[in-house]
Protein backbone atom coordinates (compact mmCIF):
# COMPACT_ATOMS: atom_id res chain seq x y z
CA UNK A 1 0.00 0.00 0.00
CA UNK A 2 1.18 3.88 -0.85
CA UNK A 3 1.57 6.22 1.59
CA UNK A 4 -1.33 8.30 2.10
CA UNK A 5 -2.32 11.75 2.70
CA UNK A 6 -4.58 14.69 2.45
CA UNK A 7 -4.75 17.14 0.17
CA UNK A 8 -6.70 20.33 0.55
CA UNK A 9 -8.29 21.20 -3.03
CA UNK A 10 -9.26 25.23 -2.71
CA UNK A 11 -11.30 27.21 -2.36
CA UNK A 12 -8.35 29.45 -3.52
CA UNK A 13 -7.18 27.12 -6.62
CA UNK A 14 -5.87 29.02 -9.90
CA UNK A 15 -7.59 26.70 -12.07
CA UNK A 16 -11.30 27.80 -10.67
CA UNK A 17 -12.09 30.96 -9.83
CA UNK A 18 -14.82 29.89 -7.86
CA UNK A 19 -14.60 28.34 -4.04
CA UNK A 20 -15.39 25.36 -3.31
CA UNK A 21 -12.81 23.37 -1.40
CA UNK A 22 -11.84 19.69 -1.49
CA UNK A 23 -10.34 17.45 0.68
CA UNK A 24 -8.66 14.68 -1.65
CA UNK A 25 -7.45 11.84 0.21
CA UNK A 26 -4.50 10.16 -2.13
CA UNK A 27 -2.96 7.28 -2.38
CA UNK A 28 0.53 8.01 -3.67
CA UNK A 29 -0.56 9.87 -7.20
CA UNK A 30 -4.48 8.25 -6.80
CA UNK A 31 -7.45 9.67 -5.46
CA UNK A 32 -9.19 7.37 -3.13
CA UNK A 33 -12.04 9.38 -2.15
CA UNK A 34 -13.34 13.65 -2.36
CA UNK A 35 -14.53 15.04 0.49
CA UNK A 36 -16.12 18.43 -0.80
CA UNK A 37 -17.64 21.20 1.43
CA UNK A 38 -19.19 24.53 0.16
CA UNK A 39 -20.68 27.40 1.76
CA UNK A 40 -18.10 30.01 1.25
CA UNK A 41 -20.44 32.36 -0.53
CA UNK A 42 -23.18 32.04 1.04
CA UNK A 43 -25.63 35.23 0.09
CA UNK A 44 -29.12 34.66 2.03
CA UNK A 45 -31.37 34.47 -1.06
CA UNK A 46 -34.18 33.03 0.56
CA UNK A 47 -33.92 35.89 3.63
CA UNK A 48 -34.61 38.31 0.39
CA UNK A 49 -37.72 37.04 -0.20
CA UNK A 50 -38.56 38.72 2.98
CA UNK A 51 -37.50 42.15 1.85
CA UNK A 52 -37.48 42.25 -1.46
CA UNK A 53 -41.00 42.11 -3.40
CA UNK A 54 -42.31 39.45 -5.68
CA UNK A 55 -41.40 41.82 -8.89
CA UNK A 56 -38.16 43.02 -7.76
CA UNK A 57 -37.28 39.49 -7.10
CA UNK A 58 -36.88 39.01 -10.50
CA UNK A 59 -33.68 40.72 -10.62
CA UNK A 60 -32.80 38.89 -7.89
CA UNK A 61 -33.01 36.05 -9.00
CA UNK A 62 -31.18 36.61 -12.54
CA UNK A 63 -28.23 37.45 -9.91
CA UNK A 64 -27.98 33.97 -8.68
CA UNK A 65 -25.65 33.30 -11.56
CA UNK A 66 -23.73 34.99 -14.09
CA UNK A 67 -23.98 32.15 -16.99
CA UNK A 68 -27.36 31.37 -16.20
CA UNK A 69 -28.69 34.80 -15.37
CA UNK A 70 -31.20 34.39 -18.22
CA UNK A 71 -33.01 31.31 -17.27
CA UNK A 72 -32.66 31.96 -14.01
CA UNK A 73 -34.67 35.27 -14.50
CA UNK A 74 -36.97 32.68 -16.27
CA UNK A 75 -37.33 29.92 -13.98
CA UNK A 76 -38.75 32.43 -11.12
CA UNK A 77 -40.94 34.22 -13.72
CA UNK A 78 -42.74 31.53 -14.85
CA UNK A 79 -43.18 29.82 -11.48
CA UNK A 80 -45.11 32.91 -10.81
CA UNK A 81 -46.85 32.84 -13.98
CA UNK A 82 -47.71 29.33 -12.84
CA UNK A 83 -49.00 30.91 -9.65
CA UNK A 84 -50.91 33.76 -10.79
CA UNK A 85 -52.09 31.89 -13.73
CA UNK A 86 -51.05 34.16 -16.49
CA UNK A 87 -50.95 33.06 -19.96
CA UNK A 88 -47.62 34.50 -21.45
CA UNK A 89 -48.10 35.70 -25.08
CA UNK A 90 -47.03 33.63 -27.33
CA UNK A 91 -43.97 35.63 -29.17
CA UNK A 92 -43.07 36.07 -25.65
CA UNK A 93 -42.28 32.20 -25.39
CA UNK A 94 -40.59 32.15 -28.55
CA UNK A 95 -38.37 35.02 -27.64
CA UNK A 96 -37.15 33.59 -24.02
CA UNK A 97 -36.68 30.16 -26.01
CA UNK A 98 -34.42 32.07 -28.01
CA UNK A 99 -32.43 33.82 -25.46
CA UNK A 100 -32.12 30.70 -23.64
CA UNK A 101 -30.69 29.04 -26.10
CA UNK A 102 -28.12 32.18 -26.91
CA UNK A 103 -27.34 31.47 -23.16
CA UNK A 104 -26.46 27.91 -23.82
CA UNK A 105 -24.73 28.70 -26.70
CA UNK A 106 -22.46 30.97 -24.86
CA UNK A 107 -21.97 29.10 -21.64
CA UNK A 108 -21.12 26.05 -23.48
CA UNK A 109 -18.29 28.22 -25.55
CA UNK A 110 -17.44 29.43 -22.02
CA UNK A 111 -16.86 26.21 -20.49
CA UNK A 112 -14.93 24.98 -23.81
CA UNK A 113 -12.40 27.80 -23.46
CA UNK A 114 -12.57 27.12 -19.66
CA UNK A 115 -11.82 23.29 -20.41
CA UNK A 116 -9.24 24.25 -22.52
CA UNK A 117 -7.29 26.43 -20.44
CA UNK A 118 -7.57 23.59 -17.20
CA UNK A 119 -5.67 21.17 -19.70
CA UNK A 120 -2.92 23.80 -20.28
CA UNK A 121 -4.11 24.85 -24.39
CA UNK A 122 -4.28 28.49 -23.98
CA UNK A 123 -4.89 29.42 -27.57
CA UNK A 124 -7.82 27.05 -27.72
CA UNK A 125 -9.47 28.93 -24.79
CA UNK A 126 -8.94 32.26 -26.43
CA UNK A 127 -10.59 31.02 -29.54
CA UNK A 128 -13.69 29.46 -27.78
CA UNK A 129 -13.77 32.84 -25.99
CA UNK A 130 -13.12 34.85 -28.82
CA UNK A 131 -16.45 33.32 -30.56
CA UNK A 132 -18.76 33.28 -27.23
CA UNK A 133 -17.66 37.38 -27.21
CA UNK A 134 -20.51 37.52 -30.64
CA UNK A 135 -22.87 36.15 -28.57
CA UNK A 136 -22.13 38.09 -26.06
CA UNK A 137 -23.04 41.32 -28.27
CA UNK A 138 -25.79 40.04 -29.72
CA UNK A 139 -27.19 40.12 -26.04
CA UNK A 140 -26.15 43.35 -25.95
CA UNK A 141 -27.85 44.38 -28.94
CA UNK A 142 -31.02 42.50 -27.82
CA UNK A 143 -31.19 42.79 -24.33
CA UNK A 144 -29.15 45.66 -23.61
CA UNK A 145 -26.59 43.82 -20.73
CA UNK A 146 -24.15 41.66 -21.97
CA UNK A 147 -24.38 39.71 -18.40
CA UNK A 148 -27.55 40.22 -17.02
CA UNK A 149 -30.11 40.37 -18.98
CA UNK A 150 -33.35 42.26 -17.33
CA UNK A 151 -35.98 41.53 -19.63
CA UNK A 152 -37.97 38.97 -18.03
CA UNK A 153 -41.01 40.10 -16.27
CA UNK A 154 -43.39 38.39 -14.90
CA UNK A 155 -46.15 38.14 -17.53
CA UNK A 156 -43.85 38.08 -20.10
CA UNK A 157 -40.76 40.20 -21.78
CA UNK A 158 -39.54 43.56 -21.35
CA UNK A 159 -38.36 44.17 -24.76
CA UNK A 160 -39.15 42.90 -28.27
CA UNK A 161 -36.44 41.89 -30.83
CA UNK A 162 -37.91 42.88 -34.45
CA UNK A 163 -37.65 40.34 -37.14
CA UNK A 164 -35.17 42.08 -38.83
CA UNK A 165 -32.54 41.78 -35.80
CA UNK A 166 -33.79 38.30 -35.41
CA UNK A 167 -33.00 37.62 -39.26
CA UNK A 168 -29.31 39.03 -38.52
CA UNK A 169 -28.61 36.80 -35.46
CA UNK A 170 -29.56 34.27 -37.51
CA UNK A 171 -27.14 34.97 -40.52
CA UNK A 172 -24.46 35.73 -37.45
CA UNK A 173 -25.26 32.36 -36.27
CA UNK A 174 -24.67 30.75 -39.43
CA UNK A 175 -21.45 32.66 -40.21
CA UNK A 176 -20.17 31.45 -36.68
CA UNK A 177 -21.36 27.86 -37.14
CA UNK A 178 -18.36 27.41 -39.09
CA UNK A 179 -15.88 28.90 -37.14
CA UNK A 180 -17.64 26.80 -33.76
CA UNK A 181 -17.19 24.10 -36.70
CA UNK A 182 -13.25 24.34 -36.88
CA UNK A 183 -12.68 24.92 -32.90
CA UNK A 184 -14.63 22.66 -32.05
CA UNK A 185 -13.35 19.54 -34.53
CA UNK A 186 -9.91 20.27 -32.18
CA UNK A 187 -11.76 19.74 -29.12
CA UNK A 188 -12.80 16.18 -30.38
CA UNK A 189 -10.01 15.31 -32.86
CA UNK A 190 -6.80 16.72 -31.65
CA UNK A 191 -4.35 14.20 -30.21
CA UNK A 192 -3.60 16.25 -27.19
CA UNK A 193 -6.50 17.29 -26.30
CA UNK A 194 -7.88 13.66 -26.64
CA UNK A 195 -4.61 12.40 -24.57
CA UNK A 196 -6.63 14.22 -21.54
CA UNK A 197 -9.89 13.48 -21.82
CA UNK A 198 -10.75 10.11 -23.06
CA UNK A 199 -11.29 7.54 -20.07
CA UNK A 200 -10.89 10.04 -17.46
CA UNK A 201 -13.50 10.02 -14.72
CA UNK A 202 -15.68 7.44 -15.60
CA UNK A 203 -19.52 8.08 -14.82
CA UNK A 204 -21.51 5.23 -15.54
CA UNK A 205 -25.40 5.58 -16.34
CA UNK A 206 -26.18 3.68 -12.99
CA UNK A 207 -24.31 5.56 -11.13
CA UNK A 208 -24.94 8.44 -13.13
CA UNK A 209 -28.42 8.08 -11.76
CA UNK A 210 -27.69 6.70 -8.42
CA UNK A 211 -26.01 9.78 -7.24
CA UNK A 212 -28.84 12.34 -9.29
CA UNK A 213 -26.74 13.68 -11.74
CA UNK A 214 -28.33 16.22 -14.39
CA UNK A 215 -27.68 17.95 -17.74
CA UNK A 216 -24.76 17.16 -19.68
CA UNK A 217 -22.99 15.36 -16.85
CA UNK A 218 -26.18 12.78 -16.96
CA UNK A 219 -26.23 12.44 -20.81
CA UNK A 220 -22.59 11.69 -21.02
CA UNK A 221 -23.82 8.85 -19.36
CA UNK A 222 -26.32 7.67 -21.60
CA UNK A 223 -29.09 8.62 -19.78
CA UNK A 224 -31.93 10.48 -22.27
CA UNK A 225 -33.11 13.21 -20.08
CA UNK A 226 -33.30 16.94 -20.94
CA UNK A 227 -36.29 19.11 -19.25
CA UNK A 228 -36.41 21.03 -22.71
CA UNK A 229 -38.56 17.96 -23.59
CA UNK A 230 -41.36 18.90 -20.82
CA UNK A 231 -42.32 21.31 -23.35
CA UNK A 232 -41.45 24.84 -21.45
CA UNK A 233 -41.58 28.48 -23.49
CA UNK A 234 -41.67 27.64 -27.03
CA UNK A 235 -39.70 23.98 -26.93
CA UNK A 236 -42.93 22.05 -27.43
CA UNK A 237 -42.97 23.68 -31.22
CA UNK A 238 -39.44 22.86 -31.63
CA UNK A 239 -38.08 19.72 -33.24
CA UNK A 240 -34.73 18.53 -31.37
CA UNK A 241 -33.27 14.88 -29.97
CA UNK A 242 -31.23 15.05 -26.94
CA UNK A 243 -28.04 14.61 -27.42
CA UNK A 244 -26.23 11.83 -25.58
CA UNK A 245 -23.73 9.68 -25.54
CA UNK A 246 -22.23 6.09 -24.30
CA UNK A 247 -19.05 6.81 -24.11
CA UNK A 248 -19.03 8.35 -19.67
CA UNK A 249 -15.92 9.72 -19.81
CA UNK A 250 -14.68 13.32 -20.05
CA UNK A 251 -14.78 13.05 -23.80
CA UNK A 252 -18.10 12.36 -23.52
CA UNK A 253 -19.26 15.75 -21.50
CA UNK A 254 -17.39 17.35 -24.11
CA UNK A 255 -18.81 15.70 -27.09
CA UNK A 256 -22.60 16.23 -25.80
CA UNK A 257 -21.66 19.91 -25.08
CA UNK A 258 -20.44 20.45 -28.58
CA UNK A 259 -23.42 18.53 -29.98
CA UNK A 260 -25.68 20.97 -28.01
CA UNK A 261 -24.05 24.05 -29.62
CA UNK A 262 -24.67 22.84 -32.77
CA UNK A 263 -28.36 22.39 -31.53
CA UNK A 264 -28.69 25.59 -29.78
CA UNK A 265 -28.26 26.98 -33.25
CA UNK A 266 -30.42 25.17 -34.76
CA UNK A 267 -33.19 25.64 -32.68
CA UNK A 268 -32.92 29.32 -32.78
CA UNK A 269 -33.55 29.12 -36.40
CA UNK A 270 -36.52 27.21 -36.05
CA UNK A 271 -37.61 29.51 -33.48
CA UNK A 272 -37.09 32.88 -35.60
CA UNK A 273 -39.02 31.06 -38.37
CA UNK A 274 -42.27 30.07 -36.29
CA UNK A 275 -42.30 33.16 -33.96
CA UNK A 276 -45.55 34.87 -34.22
CA UNK A 277 -46.53 38.54 -34.32
CA UNK A 278 -48.52 38.54 -30.93
CA UNK A 279 -47.71 40.50 -27.46
CA UNK A 280 -44.82 40.46 -25.62
CA UNK A 281 -46.16 40.73 -22.04
CA UNK A 282 -49.39 40.62 -20.60
CA UNK A 283 -50.55 43.16 -17.41
CA UNK A 284 -50.50 40.87 -14.09
CA UNK A 285 -52.35 42.35 -11.35
CA UNK A 286 -53.08 40.98 -7.81
CA UNK A 287 -50.38 39.65 -5.51
CA UNK A 288 -49.58 36.11 -6.37
CA UNK A 289 -50.88 32.99 -3.69
CA UNK A 290 -50.35 29.61 -3.93
CA UNK A 291 -46.78 27.37 -4.67
CA UNK A 292 -45.44 26.37 -7.69
CA UNK A 293 -42.54 24.14 -9.11
CA UNK A 294 -40.63 24.51 -11.63
CA UNK A 295 -37.98 22.90 -13.47
CA UNK A 296 -35.99 24.22 -16.89
CA UNK A 297 -32.69 22.88 -18.44
CA UNK A 298 -30.16 25.30 -18.12
CA UNK A 299 -26.78 24.59 -19.80
CA UNK A 300 -25.28 23.20 -17.28
CA UNK A 301 -28.85 21.20 -16.65
CA UNK A 302 -31.72 20.86 -14.71
CA UNK A 303 -32.42 23.98 -12.16
CA UNK A 304 -35.40 23.53 -9.84
CA UNK A 305 -37.69 26.27 -8.32
CA UNK A 306 -40.21 26.41 -6.08
CA UNK A 307 -41.99 28.98 -4.89
CA UNK A 308 -44.75 29.99 -2.16
CA UNK A 309 -46.38 32.77 -2.05
CA UNK A 310 -48.75 34.07 0.59
CA UNK A 311 -50.78 36.56 -0.95
CA UNK A 312 -49.06 38.91 0.14
CA UNK A 313 -46.31 41.18 -2.10
CA UNK A 314 -43.22 38.96 0.06
CA UNK A 315 -42.85 35.27 -1.29
CA UNK A 316 -43.15 32.95 2.01
CA UNK A 317 -40.21 31.00 0.43
CA UNK A 318 -38.27 30.45 -2.73
CA UNK A 319 -35.71 27.76 -2.74
CA UNK A 320 -33.71 27.28 -6.03
CA UNK A 321 -31.81 23.80 -6.55
CA UNK A 322 -29.17 24.84 -9.24
CA UNK A 323 -27.14 22.10 -11.62
CA UNK A 324 -23.96 22.22 -10.21
CA UNK A 325 -25.35 21.20 -6.42
CA UNK A 326 -26.96 18.14 -7.99
CA UNK A 327 -23.77 17.23 -9.84
CA UNK A 328 -21.51 17.27 -6.85
CA UNK A 329 -22.36 13.99 -5.70
CA UNK A 330 -21.35 12.83 -9.57
CA UNK A 331 -18.36 14.68 -8.99
CA UNK A 332 -16.99 12.96 -6.18
CA UNK A 333 -17.53 9.77 -8.01
CA UNK A 334 -15.63 10.76 -11.01
CA UNK A 335 -13.05 11.72 -8.49
CA UNK A 336 -12.69 7.93 -6.98
CA UNK A 337 -9.66 6.32 -8.76
CA UNK A 338 -8.54 9.18 -10.72
CA UNK A 339 -5.03 10.87 -11.13
CA UNK A 340 -3.99 14.09 -9.13
CA UNK A 341 -2.99 15.95 -11.89
CA UNK A 342 -6.93 14.93 -13.22
CA UNK A 343 -8.27 16.78 -10.49
CA UNK A 344 -8.84 20.34 -11.85
CA UNK A 345 -9.75 18.72 -15.31
CA UNK A 346 -12.61 16.84 -13.68
CA UNK A 347 -13.89 19.21 -11.73
CA UNK A 348 -14.05 21.02 -14.30
CA UNK A 349 -16.33 18.56 -16.56
CA UNK A 350 -19.35 18.95 -14.60
CA UNK A 351 -19.52 22.71 -15.46
CA UNK A 352 -18.95 24.19 -11.63
CA UNK A 353 -21.02 27.27 -10.92
CA UNK A 354 -20.31 27.58 -7.33
CA UNK A 355 -21.99 30.88 -6.77
CA UNK A 356 -25.25 29.17 -8.54
CA UNK A 357 -24.97 26.53 -5.81
CA UNK A 358 -24.33 28.50 -2.53
CA UNK A 359 -27.24 31.25 -3.81
CA UNK B 1 0.49 13.26 -38.57
CA UNK B 2 -3.54 14.03 -39.33
CA UNK B 3 -4.33 14.11 -35.41
CA UNK B 4 -2.38 16.99 -34.98
CA UNK B 5 -3.57 18.57 -38.23
CA UNK B 6 -6.44 20.41 -36.84
CA UNK B 7 -4.65 22.40 -35.46
CA UNK B 8 -2.34 23.31 -38.12
CA UNK B 9 -5.03 25.18 -39.99
CA UNK B 10 -6.16 27.19 -36.85
CA UNK B 11 -2.62 28.32 -36.49
CA UNK B 12 -1.77 29.27 -39.92
CA UNK B 13 -4.68 31.54 -39.73
CA UNK B 14 -4.03 33.62 -36.90
CA UNK B 15 -0.81 34.13 -38.04
CA UNK B 16 -2.12 35.58 -40.88
CA UNK B 17 -5.39 37.80 -39.44
CA UNK B 18 -5.77 40.84 -37.64
CA UNK B 19 -6.27 40.51 -33.72
CA UNK B 20 -9.64 40.29 -33.25
CA UNK B 21 -9.91 42.39 -30.12
CA UNK B 22 -10.14 46.33 -30.35
CA UNK B 23 -7.16 49.00 -29.85
CA UNK B 24 -8.50 50.01 -27.03
CA UNK B 25 -8.46 53.08 -25.82
CA UNK B 26 -7.16 54.26 -29.40
CA UNK B 27 -10.44 52.84 -31.02
CA UNK B 28 -13.41 53.46 -28.98
CA UNK B 29 -16.34 50.82 -28.39
CA UNK B 30 -19.72 51.80 -30.06
CA UNK B 31 -22.48 50.55 -27.94
CA UNK B 32 -25.76 49.26 -28.67
CA UNK B 33 -28.45 51.75 -28.70
CA UNK B 34 -30.25 49.07 -26.22
CA UNK B 35 -27.21 49.06 -24.17
CA UNK B 36 -28.23 49.65 -20.18
CA UNK B 37 -25.52 51.91 -19.18
CA UNK B 38 -27.37 54.67 -16.98
CA UNK B 39 -30.10 55.97 -15.63
CA UNK B 40 -31.47 59.59 -16.71
CA UNK B 41 -34.10 61.82 -16.17
CA UNK B 42 -35.92 64.39 -17.95
CA UNK B 43 -36.41 66.31 -14.84
CA UNK B 44 -39.10 68.62 -16.73
CA UNK B 45 -41.34 65.71 -16.50
CA UNK B 46 -40.89 64.35 -13.05
CA UNK B 47 -43.57 65.07 -10.54
CA UNK B 48 -41.34 63.94 -7.91
CA UNK B 49 -44.11 61.06 -6.89
CA UNK B 50 -40.94 58.65 -5.18
CA UNK B 51 -42.39 55.47 -7.44
CA UNK B 52 -38.95 54.80 -8.47
CA UNK B 53 -37.45 55.37 -5.05
CA UNK B 54 -39.69 52.71 -3.65
CA UNK B 55 -39.49 49.97 -6.80
CA UNK B 56 -35.71 50.45 -6.94
CA UNK B 57 -34.19 47.11 -5.31
CA UNK B 58 -31.32 48.28 -4.71
CA UNK B 59 -32.50 51.17 -3.19
CA UNK B 60 -30.34 53.57 -5.37
CA UNK B 61 -32.68 56.26 -5.88
CA UNK B 62 -33.71 59.03 -3.45
CA UNK B 63 -36.59 61.81 -4.22
CA UNK B 64 -36.84 64.39 -1.88
CA UNK B 65 -39.92 66.43 -2.46
CA UNK B 66 -39.41 68.99 0.17
CA UNK B 67 -36.02 69.73 -1.12
CA UNK B 68 -37.51 68.94 -4.13
CA UNK B 69 -34.23 67.00 -5.30
CA UNK B 70 -34.18 63.62 -7.53
CA UNK B 71 -30.98 61.62 -6.67
CA UNK B 72 -29.17 58.93 -7.56
CA UNK B 73 -26.28 56.74 -6.22
CA UNK B 74 -24.99 55.23 -9.53
CA UNK B 75 -22.90 53.38 -7.41
CA UNK B 76 -25.38 51.48 -5.91
CA UNK B 77 -27.87 51.65 -9.28
CA UNK B 78 -27.58 47.79 -10.63
CA UNK B 79 -28.85 49.22 -14.10
CA UNK B 80 -32.21 46.93 -14.09
CA UNK B 81 -34.18 49.19 -15.52
CA UNK B 82 -37.54 48.62 -13.07
CA UNK B 83 -37.63 52.23 -12.19
CA UNK B 84 -37.81 53.31 -15.67
CA UNK B 85 -40.69 50.67 -16.02
CA UNK B 86 -42.45 51.86 -13.21
CA UNK B 87 -42.35 55.95 -13.70
CA UNK B 88 -46.07 57.03 -14.00
CA UNK B 89 -44.36 60.00 -16.12
CA UNK B 90 -41.96 58.07 -18.54
CA UNK B 91 -39.56 60.53 -17.20
CA UNK B 92 -36.88 58.31 -16.60
CA UNK B 93 -34.27 55.91 -19.37
CA UNK B 94 -31.62 53.90 -19.35
CA UNK B 95 -28.87 55.12 -22.16
CA UNK B 96 -25.69 53.85 -22.96
CA UNK B 97 -22.39 55.25 -21.35
CA UNK B 98 -20.97 53.49 -18.13
CA UNK B 99 -20.79 55.55 -14.79
CA UNK B 100 -16.71 56.47 -15.10
CA UNK B 101 -14.78 55.51 -12.44
CA UNK B 102 -13.28 57.86 -9.80
CA UNK B 103 -12.23 58.17 -6.52
CA UNK B 104 -15.39 58.81 -3.75
CA UNK B 105 -18.52 57.64 -4.60
CA UNK B 106 -20.40 60.77 -5.59
CA UNK B 107 -24.37 60.74 -6.12
CA UNK B 108 -25.59 62.64 -8.66
CA UNK B 109 -28.41 64.78 -7.82
CA UNK B 110 -31.02 67.30 -10.04
CA UNK B 111 -33.15 70.03 -8.95
CA UNK B 112 -36.65 69.49 -10.20
CA UNK B 113 -38.72 72.57 -11.26
CA UNK B 114 -41.96 70.70 -10.64
CA UNK B 115 -44.79 72.99 -8.60
CA UNK B 116 -46.95 70.72 -6.52
CA UNK B 117 -50.49 71.88 -6.75
CA UNK B 118 -52.07 73.79 -4.04
CA UNK B 119 -53.60 71.49 -1.68
CA UNK B 120 -57.02 73.80 -2.44
CA UNK B 121 -56.80 72.02 -5.52
CA UNK B 122 -57.96 68.41 -4.07
CA UNK B 123 -56.27 65.50 -5.64
CA UNK B 124 -58.73 64.59 -7.97
CA UNK B 125 -58.67 61.96 -10.32
CA UNK B 126 -55.70 59.48 -10.28
CA UNK B 127 -53.98 60.69 -13.51
CA UNK B 128 -51.38 58.55 -15.21
CA UNK B 129 -51.06 56.23 -12.43
CA UNK B 130 -50.68 53.07 -14.70
CA UNK B 131 -49.02 51.26 -12.22
CA UNK B 132 -50.95 49.62 -9.48
CA UNK B 133 -50.17 51.28 -5.72
CA UNK B 134 -47.76 49.32 -4.19
CA UNK B 135 -48.25 50.67 -0.75
CA UNK B 136 -50.94 53.29 0.56
CA UNK B 137 -50.48 56.89 0.21
CA UNK B 138 -53.29 58.72 0.63
CA UNK B 139 -51.83 62.45 0.85
CA UNK B 140 -49.74 62.29 -2.46
CA UNK B 141 -52.19 61.23 -5.29
CA UNK B 142 -50.28 61.64 -8.13
CA UNK B 143 -50.82 64.92 -9.50
CA UNK B 144 -53.32 66.08 -12.50
CA UNK B 145 -51.74 66.13 -15.91
CA UNK B 146 -50.65 69.53 -17.30
S1 LIG C 1 -41.08 57.81 -10.67
FE1 LIG C 1 -40.65 59.29 -12.29
S2 LIG C 1 -41.99 61.01 -11.81
FE2 LIG C 1 -41.88 59.76 -9.96
S3 LIG C 1 -40.22 60.66 -8.80
FE3 LIG C 1 -39.33 59.01 -10.00
S4 LIG C 1 -38.62 60.02 -11.85
FE4 LIG C 1 -40.02 61.44 -10.88
S1 LIG D 1 -32.04 50.88 -12.98
FE1 LIG D 1 -32.64 49.53 -11.30
S2 LIG D 1 -31.03 49.76 -9.80
FE2 LIG D 1 -30.82 51.48 -11.21
S3 LIG D 1 -31.97 53.11 -10.27
FE3 LIG D 1 -33.38 52.07 -11.65
S4 LIG D 1 -34.40 50.54 -10.37
FE4 LIG D 1 -32.60 51.24 -9.24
Amino acid sequence: MGKRSIVPYGPQHPVLPEPIHLDLVLEDEKVLAAIPSIGFIHRGLESLTSKKDFNEMVYVAERICGICSYMHGMGYCMALEDIMNVEVPRRAEFLRTIWCEMSRLHSHLLWLGLLADGFGFESLFMHSWRLRERILDMFEASTGGRVIFSVNTIGGVLKDMPNDMLKDFVRQLDEMEKEIRDTTSIFLNDYTVKSRLVDVGILTGEDAIRRGAVGPMMRASGINVDMRKNGYAAYNEIDFEVITSNKCDSYARCEVRIGEIFQSIDIIRQAVAKIPDTEINTKVTGMPNGESIIRVEQPRGEAFYHVRANGTKFLDRFRVRTPTFANIPALTQTLQGCQYGDVPLLVLTIDPCISCTER
Amino acid sequence: MGQFLPFTKQVLKNLFSAPATTQYPFVAREYPERTRGHVDIDKDNCILCGMCMRSCPPGAINVDRAGKTWTINRFDCVQCGYCVEKCPKKCLSITPGYQEPGPEKVNYSVDVPYEPPKPAAKPAAPAGAAAPAQAAKPAEAPAPQA
